[in-house]
């Protein structure tokens, strides 16, 4: 009989994975921490026109873009003079789902089919269960999702019990887990019992799906507008939103400079019990934008598809206040309601906005649903009963699991940079941490500068620091 | 014989233990690592069964799942939550600032 003690299951991790995904990463490798990201993404991808064709078979893609020009109004009455950038947005939540998600989805689910997989399992607590829930009904797979939903106390995130309502909506089977990362093991077992495909977020097809998103919004701004975006803004958390956004704004020749936001909760573990219910935020902030930023192949597939560091040209955050804040000017002043975490970019992009000129642009390149639980009421009456003070006042102020300031004016709204050769730093650490010893060959030398877009010299003088 | 049998077929939801706390994973913090790691899932019930018996399920996904019987009929309780004062004045204090306001 099969050992299926948490220990054997793990060890077995190799394994499982390779048969969940159907790709031969050995493939790709061109030393010990080089691989070939650019083939990996041709030959395990698909193509744009092949992303645009699959995704229109379920309705996914091809959403609105909206210039908002009330907030825009606002950003100007509280920026310096000839400043204000007009802001622009693209509303994913008219994807079926409700997120840009159900392009990743698409793909998965897609794939999984056409490689003759009779179910898909993900292992998300976000939007994504709900994506892949949607698309295996439409194509007729069976689906499960495993999400980590609850406290110790037997208390769910609001938000996350949303996400478990929809994807039962839409027929899959959701296991609810209390906090902690061995969830991955239930995710390991679930994949070997039902020998059913690992939808997951980080390979070459999912990140594929969002490449429609960056190419939709370099069309849009074209076509409606007559206008190139400056900035895009993107919501990162794992690292596929930006790469693929970032990817398709390439494909259509755009060159806007590509800003990475996440809510701030440094301070909080993400693995811990307590703090599980004191964050507002179950995605889109720096618990997952950081280290994946840092580290890509923390995920779940060998090789991640998704390398945030490629394509970010900045990456600043906003507090959870600030979020909530913006959520609300946009359904009150452009008559649109939508999901808090679908709208860290916007707060990100207000502050942008007040630095750059007035003939300038902004894109805020996602929206997400709102329903019961994931709305700003309902986060923070949720964050007032554990405990958190809810006020208003200045957001600089705010200490993420104890504190949630709503600005008291919109010019309180601010984008605090990350700086990004800290990260740059992190990441070429965490990969000759993987060398054991041996020695960085040219092969990995240049793999590493190319991936965290640095100098072969700046990889050759962490690594003498690290000796 | 049981006092409130729950019928065959009936929709639960039921509980698993997955791992119990002296056997979390090494990297979780000490406030994980003291509770179990707690499994819910839902499906139709298999045979005749009151709240709290040893029970199988038969899952959306057409698996069978073992657990301790918790709820009949679950509730999705998760709601809008409460009025929040400091949300509701955010309306009108941005339109007159855009009803009063220049730009600079």
């Amino acid at each position: 009989m099969k050992d299926n003690s948490y220990q054997a299951v793990m060890a077995r991790s190799n394994d499982i994975m390779k048969q969940a995904v159907g790709i031969d990463y050995t493939r790709f490798v061109r030393g010990r921490l080089a691989f070939d990201y650019q083939a990996m993404m041709t030959e395990a991808g698909y193509s744009l026109d092949e992303v645009a064709a699959i995704q229109q078979e379920t309705g996914v893609g091809n959403t609105p873009l909206y210039e908002l020009r009330n907030i825009t109004r606002l950003v100007r009455l509280t920026a310096p003079k000839g400043k204000g950038a007009r802001i622009f947005l693209k509303d994913e939540a008219a994807n079926p789902s409700g997120s840009f998600k159900a392009r990743r989805a698409a793909l998965s689910v897609y794939h999984a089919a056409k490689h003759g997989y009779k179910g898909v399992v993900a292992a998300t607590s976000g939007n994504y269960g709900a994506a892949v829930a949607s698309q295996a009904a439409a194509r007729g797979l069976k689906c499960i999702v495993i999400q980590e939903a609850f406290d110790s106390r037997g208390v769910y995130q609001p938000e996350i019990a949303e996400k478990g309502r929809a994807c039962e909506a839409y027929g899959a089977e959701v296991l609810q887990l209390s906090v902690g990362p061995e969830l991955f093991y239930v995710f390991l077992r679930t994949l070997e019992e039902t020998g059913f495909f690992n939808a997951s977020l980080y390979t070459p097809f999912a990140i594929a799906g969002v490449e429609t998103l960056g190419w939709e919004i370099a069309r849009q701004m074209r076509e409606k507008y007559q206008v190139e975006p400056d900035v895009v803004v993107v919501t990162h958390a794992g690292g596929g939103n930006l790469t693929g956004t970032a990817r398709g704004l390439r494909k259509a020749g755009c060159r806007a400079r590509v800003v990475a936001a996440s809510v701030d909760l440094r301070g909080l573990h993400m693995a811990s019990d307590a703090d599980f219910n004191r964050k507002s935020f179950t995605t889109g902030h720096t618990g997952f934008g950081v280290p994946f930023a840092t580290w890509p192949d923390r995920a779940d597939v060998p090789r991640n598809a998704a390398r945030p560091l490629r394509y970010m040209d900045r990456y600043v955050t906003v507090t959870q206040g600030e979020a909530f804040y913006v959520t609300e000017l946009l359904a009150q002043l452009e008559g649109l309601e939508r999901g808090p975490a679908g709208n860290i970019s916007l707060a990100a992009a207000m502050a942008l906005a007040r630095e750059m000129d007035r003939d300038q642009v902004v894109v805020v390149q996602e929206t997400e649903y709102t329903g019961a639980g994931k709305h700003v009421t309902a986060q923070l009456s949720f964050a007032r009963q554990n405990g958190i003070e809810v006020r208003a006042g200045d957001p600089a102020d705010s200490v993420p699991g104890r504190s949630i300031i709503l600005p008291e004016h919109p010019g309180l709204i601010r984008a605090v940079d990350i700086d990004l050769d800290g990260l740059r730093r992190s990441y070429i650490k965490n990969a000759l941490a993987q060398l054991d010893g041996a020695e960085l060959t040219a092969a990995d030398i240049s793999f590493l500068a190319e991936d965290c877009r640095c100098t072969p010299e700046f990889v050759q003088a962490i690594a003498r620091e690290v000796k | 014989m049981a006092n409130n049998p729950v019928a065959p077929g009936t929709w639960v939801q039921i509980r698993i233990q997955i791992l119990p706390p002296g056997q979390r994973a090494p990297q979780v913090p000490p406030d994980t690592a003291q509770v179990p790691l707690i499994m819910l899932a839902k499906g139709f019930l298999v045979g005749e069964a009151e709240i709290g018996d040893t029970v199988r399920i038969k899952t959306l996904s057409g698996r069978i799942l073992e657990g301790e019987l918790v709820q009949v009929l679950p509730r999705y309780s998760h709601d809008f939550g409460q009025a929040v004062p400091e949300l509701l004045s955010i309306g009108p204090r941005v339109r007159a600032l855009l009803e009063g306001g220049k730009e600079q």
